[in-house]
C-alpha cells in the first residue's frame, strides 16, 4: 500500500518534471551561448499546440513531437532573428516572443480544445520495469521522459567534452575574445538559439500529450518561467538543472498530496512551486558567492562583429 | 630558409582602410624579414591596431596587397592567417576566464589534436621556451603575466613563421619583461619573425632591429633602433619636438596630509585581494607613488581610498588631521578628497551622458552645481567648459557625450574634473594607461601644478616609467601588502621590479620553479 503510492507519487513526480527538464536544459545551452532568451513561455506553449494539433490530425504522435520542436525552433527563430542579426534588446525580444506565443497558441488551438488526444504510450524496457519499486517509476515511462534525460546527458557530454561544445562556452564567455580567434559567434548564437527554441517545444508537447493529453489555453501555467529560473538555481550546469528539475517537479506534486492533507484554500498550495523559485533565486542571488555563480560572463550582450 | 631568405616574410604594398569618415591606415608599406625583429611604432590613434587587424584577417583593407614569403595573398579571416603561418598575441587578451589553459588553447588553433595530446605539447614547447605553464588551471586564477604565457604558447604550437606582439609588455614587471625578450630572441634565432607594437621607445631599442614609425595612419619614418635615438624615435612618433615637463620647485612639507594606518580590508569578490595592514603618508604638495602589476590590490586600494568601500574604524584614513575612514565617497569628497578611478568609461564617467552631465558624478556639492537637489544646468555647462578649456579638451562642447571622446581626452576631462575642484588630497589610478604622449604630459603637467599648490597626491600605475617622472616617493603593493617607501630619485628600476615580483628575486625564482614543477 504505502509502496504503492510511493510508486504512484514518484511516477507523478517525474512526469511534473520532465517539461521543467526539456525547456532547462535548452535554455541553459541558449544561455551558454551568452544570449538570453525570455520568450520560452511562448516557445513552449506553440510546441504544446503545435503537438496537440498534428497529433490529433495525424494521428501520429512521432509527428507531433516533431511539429512541436519545429513550433519551438521557428518561435526561436524570429527571436534570433531580431536579437542576433537586428540587434534587438533580448530582454525585450524575450517578453514579447512570450506573449505573442500565448495569444498565437489560443489562435490556433481554439478549435481544439476539450478533445481528447491519446496519451503517449508507456514504454516498457523489457525486464527492468517489472522490478519492485524502481522498475514502474523509472523504467515504465514514456519516450519523452527518456529523452528528455538522454537530451540533459547529451547538452552535459556536448558542452565539457566536444569542440563545438567548448566553442559555445567561449562564446558565452566573450564574444569579442570568441571573435577575434575567429569563431563564427553569430551562427553559432543562432543554432543555440533554435535548439533551445526545439527542447522548450518538446517540454510543451510534453505537457499537451502526456502529462495532461489536452489542449487548453494558456496551459503552460507558468512552468516556462520556473525553467528559465533553474538554470540559474543550476549554476549553468546540465545536471544540477536537472535536479533542481526534479525538485520542482517534487514540489509541484507535493502540494496536490497536501491539498488534501491541510483546510487550507488550494491556492494556498499550488503557490508552493512559485515561492520555491522566488525564495531559491534569492538566495543564490544573497549568498556569499555572489556575484559570480558560474554565470557566462557575456549574457544577455548583444555582439556586433565589426571593429 | 635559404630560399626563403630572397623575399621578405611580409611586405605590405599600400594597404589602406577608412572606418567611415576617419583614414585609420594611409597607403601603409613596409616589410618584414625571416627573423627579424621589426617594430611598429606610434601613439594611440596612430593606426597600429588596425593594422595588425588587417594582417591578422580580423579586418579587410580597402585598398593595397599583402605579399606573403613573395606571394600576394588574401587574408579573409584568422583562421586563414593561422593557416599562413601568423600568429598573434593580443593588447587585452583574448582569454576566457571561466576555463582552462588547455581549453583556450585549444580553441585557438585549428585542427587542434585531442585534448590530452595538446596537453602534452603544450608542456614540451612551455618548457622549450621557458615559459611554464600548467594546462588544466583556469584562467582567473593565473597572473597577468602567466595569461599572456598562455597566449604566447598557443601561438608557438602552430610554428609561426610571424608572431604579431601588440603592446606586449605593458602589463609585466620588469622581470618578466627581461624573460619575455628572450623567448622572442629565441624564437627570433629560429627564422621567425616577430612584429612588435609598442610605443616603449627604451624596449623597442632593446629587442627591434628595424622599426617603422607611424603616425595619423601613414608611414612617417623607418629606422634602425639600434643607431637611432629614443628621444628622436619619440619625435617622429608624436610629430613635433617633445615638451619638457616642468618639475615644479617647491619642496614637500614634512606636515603629513593623508596618513592611512594599518587599513585591512578583506576582498568581497570572490577572485579579490585583501588589503592587508597598508600604511603610509604623504604630505602637502607630495606626490606618492604605487606602483605593481595589475590585480595585487590596487582597485581594492583605490576603492578603500576613494571611500567607495567604507571602513569601520574612522581613523584609518585621516586627512588634515580629520578621520575620515567611515564615510563614503561623497562626504570624503566634501573633506577634499578627490579621486580618479581607472575604469575612465562607466566608472569614472558615464558614457552616455554629456560632459556638462559628468560634472556633477564629483563636482555636484563641491561647486554647488546642484542646489536643494536641483541641478543647475548653466553652471554645470560653465565647469564642463572651463575643464575643456584648461585642459585642451578635443570635444564638440560642454553637451557632447562623454563617449563621443577618444580615450585620451576622455581622461583629460576627467582629471581636469577632479584638479580644477583644487582637492586637498587627490587619489589617481593609471592617470595615462592608454592614453598618447601628448595628453599624458598635459595630465603630468597638471599634477605638479596642482602638487605646488599644496595637495597631497597619490598615483596608483603599473606604468614604472611614469612614476619614476611623476612621484617623489614611491612604494610596491603586492598581494595586498605595501611594501615601504623608498624616495623616487634613489629608486631603481631593478629593485623596484623585484618588489613588484613579491619582495625577494628569489622568492620569483622559487615560484616558477615550483609551477613548472606542476606542469611537468
Amino acid at each position: 500500500m504505502i509502496a504503492e503510492s510511493i510508486v504512484n507519487i514518484s511516477a507523478a513526480v517525474i512526469s511534473a518534471s520532465t517539461p521543467l527538464l526539456f525547456v532547462a536544459a535548452g535554455e541553459l545551452v541558449v544561455e551558454r551561448s551568452g544570449v538570453l532568451n525570455l520568450g520560452v513561455e511562448g516557445m513552449m506553449l506553440m510546441g504544446a499546440v503545435a503537438g496537440f494539433a498534428v497529433t490529433l490530425t495525424t494521428g501520429s504522435p512521432i509527428l507531433g513531437i516533431v511539429a512541436a520542436a519545429a513550433a519551438g525552433a521557428v518561435m526561436a527563430l524570429a527571436f534570433a532573428v531580431l536579437t542576433l542579426t537586428l540587434m534587438a534588446n533580448q530582454v525585450a525580444t524575450g517578453l514579447a516572443l512570450t506573449i505573442f506565443g500565448i495569444g498565437l497558441s489560443a489562435l490556433l488551438g481554439s478549435g481544439f480544445v476539450g478533445q481528447p488526444v491519446p496519451a503517449l504510450p508507456k514504454l516498457h524496457l523489457a525486464g527492468l520495469s517489472e522490478l519492485p519499486v524502481i522498475g514502474p517509476v523509472l523504467f515504465g515511462q514514456d519516450a519523452l521522459v527518456y529523452l528528455s534525460v538522454i537530451l540533459t546527458g547529451g547538452v552535459a557530454w556536448f558542452l565539457k567534452r566536444t569542440r563545438p561544445g567548448m566553442m559555445l562556452r567561449a562564446i558565452g564567455e566573450s564574444a569579442a575574445s570568441a571573435h577575434s580567434l575567429g569563431l563564427p559567434v553569430i551562427r553559432v548564437r543562432y543554432l543555440a538559439t533554435l535548439f533551445g527554441g526545439a527542447a522548450a517545444g518538446l517540454g510543451g508537447a510534453f505537457l499537451s500529450l502526456s502529462y495532461t493529453p489536452m489542449w487548453m489555453e494558456g496551459m503552460t501555467s507558468g512552468r516556462g518561467w520556473i525553467a528559465l529560473a533553474l538554470v540559474v538555481f543550476g549554476s549553468w550546469r546540465p545536471w544540477r538543472v536537472l535536479a533542481g528539475a526534479y525538485l520542482f517537479g517534487g514540489v509541484t506534486i507535493l502540494q496536490l498530496h497536501a491539498q488534501g492533507a491541510f483546510h487550507l484554500p488550494a491556492q494556498v498550495f499550488s503557490m508552493a512551486p512559485y515561492l520555491a523559485t522566488i525564495a531559491v533565486l534569492t538566495i543564490i542571488s544573497a549568498g556569499p558567492w555572489r556575484g559570480r555563480f558560474n554565470a557566462p560572463a557575456d549574457l544577455g550582450k548583444p555582439f556586433r562583429p565589426s571593429v | 630558409m635559404d630560399e626563403e631568405q630572397r623575399a621578405p616574410r611580409l611586405a605590405l604594398r599600400d594597404i589602406s582602410k577608412r572606418f567611415q569618415s576617419v583614414v585609420a591606415n594611409d597607403h601603409i608599406s613596409f616589410s618584414v624579414a625571416p627573423g627579424q625583429v621589426h617594430a611598429l611604432l606610434g601613439e594611440n590613434g596612430a593606426g597600429k591596431s588596425t593594422l595588425v587587424k588587417i594582417i591578422y584577417g580580423v579586418l579587410q583593407a580597402d585598398e593595397g596587397q599583402i605579399l606573403w614569403d613573395g606571394r600576394p595573398v588574401t587574408i579573409d579571416s584568422p583562421h586563414q592567417a593561422r593557416g599562413q603561418g601568423i600568429g598573434m598575441v593580443f593588447q587585452h587578451f583574448s582569454l576566457f576566464e571561466a576555463m582552462t589553459v588547455l581549453e583556450n588553447i585549444a580553441l585557438g588553433i585549428d585542427n587542434a589534436p585531442d585534448l590530452k595530446e595538446l596537453a602534452d605539447r603544450i608542456v614540451t614547447v612551455s618548457r622549450k621556451y621557458g615559459l611554464p605553464l600548467d594546462p588544466s588551471r583556469e584562467i582567473h586564477t593565473l597572473s597577468v603575466g602567466e595569461r599572456q604565457r598562455v597566449e604566447i604558447v598557443r601561438c608557438l604550437l602552430q610554428n609561426p613563421k610571424l608572431l604579431i606582439m601588440d603592446e606586449p609588455t605593458s602589463v609585466l614587471t620588469p622581470q618578466e619583461v627581461e624573460r619575455l625578450f628572450v623567448t622572442l630572441r629565441q624564437l627570433s634565432d629560429e627564422g621567425c619573425s616577430i612584429l612588435y607594437i609598442s610605443h616603449k621607445l627604451q624596449e623597442i631599442k632593446d629587442l627591434c632591429h628595424h622599426a617603422t614609425v607611424l603616425r595619423g595612419g601613414r608611414v612617417v619614418g623607418e629606422c634602425d633602433p639600434a643607431v637611432e635615438t629614443a628621444r628622436g624615435m619619440a619625435q617622429l612618433m608624436i610629430g613635433s619636438e617633445l615638451k619638457q615637463l616642468v618639475r615644479r620647485a617647491g619642496s614637500v612639507s614634512a606636515e603629513p596630509r593623508l596618513i592611512v594606518e594599518n587599513l585591512t580590508v578583506p576582498s568581497t569578490l570572490a577572485f579579490g585581494i585583501d588589503l592587508k595592514g597598508i600604511s603610509f603618508e604623504v604630505g602637502a604638495g607630495e606626490i606618492f607613488g604605487i606602483a605593481g602589476v595589475a590585480g595585487n590590490g590596487q582597485n581594492e586600494l583605490t576603492q578603500a581610498l576613494a571611500g567607495e568601500t567604507t571602513l569601520h574604524r574612522p581613523s584609518t584614513i585621516r586627512l588634515d588631521g580629520k578621520a575620515i575612514g567611515h564615510l563614503g565617497a561623497e562626504q570624503r569628497r566634501m573633506h577634499g578628497l578627490c579621486s580618479v578611478p581607472e575604469e575612465r568609461s562607466g566608472h569614472a564617467s558615464v558614457p552616455e551622458m554629456s560632459l556638462a552631465a559628468n560634472t556633477l558624478l564629483t563636482a555636484r556639492n563641491r561647486l554647488g552645481l546642484a542646489r536643494q537637489g536641483f541641478i543647475q544646468p548653466t553652471e554645470a555647462q560653465d565647469y564642463a567648459q572651463r575643464v575643456i578649456d584648461e585642459f585642451a579638451v578635443k570635444a564638440a562642447g560642454p553637451s557632447a557625450n562623454a563617449a563621443t571622446l577618444s580615450g585620451g581626452n576622455l581622461q583629460k576631462f576627467i582629471v581636469g574634473r577632479e584638479v580644477l575642484q583644487s582637492p586637498e588630497v587627490l587619489i589617481i589610478a593609471q592617470p595615462t594607461w592608454g592614453v598618447d604622449a601628448g595628453a599624458a604630459a598635459t595630465i603630468h603637467q597638471a599634477l605638479f601644478k596642482l602638487a605646488q599648490n599644496g595637495t597631497a597626491i597619490v598615483v596608483v600605475s603599473q606604468d614604472l616609467d611614469e612614476l619614476l617622472v611623476v612621484t617623489d616617493r614611491l612604494a610596491v603593493i603586492n598581494l595586498g601588502t605595501l611594501s615601504p617607501s623608498i624616495a623616487t630619485a634613489e629608486a631603481s628600476v631593478e629593485q623596484i621590479g623585484l618588489l613588484m615580483g613579491g619582495l625577494h628575486g628569489m622568492e620569483g625564482e622559487a615560484a616558477d620553479r615550483g609551477s613548472s614543477k606542476h606542469v611537468g
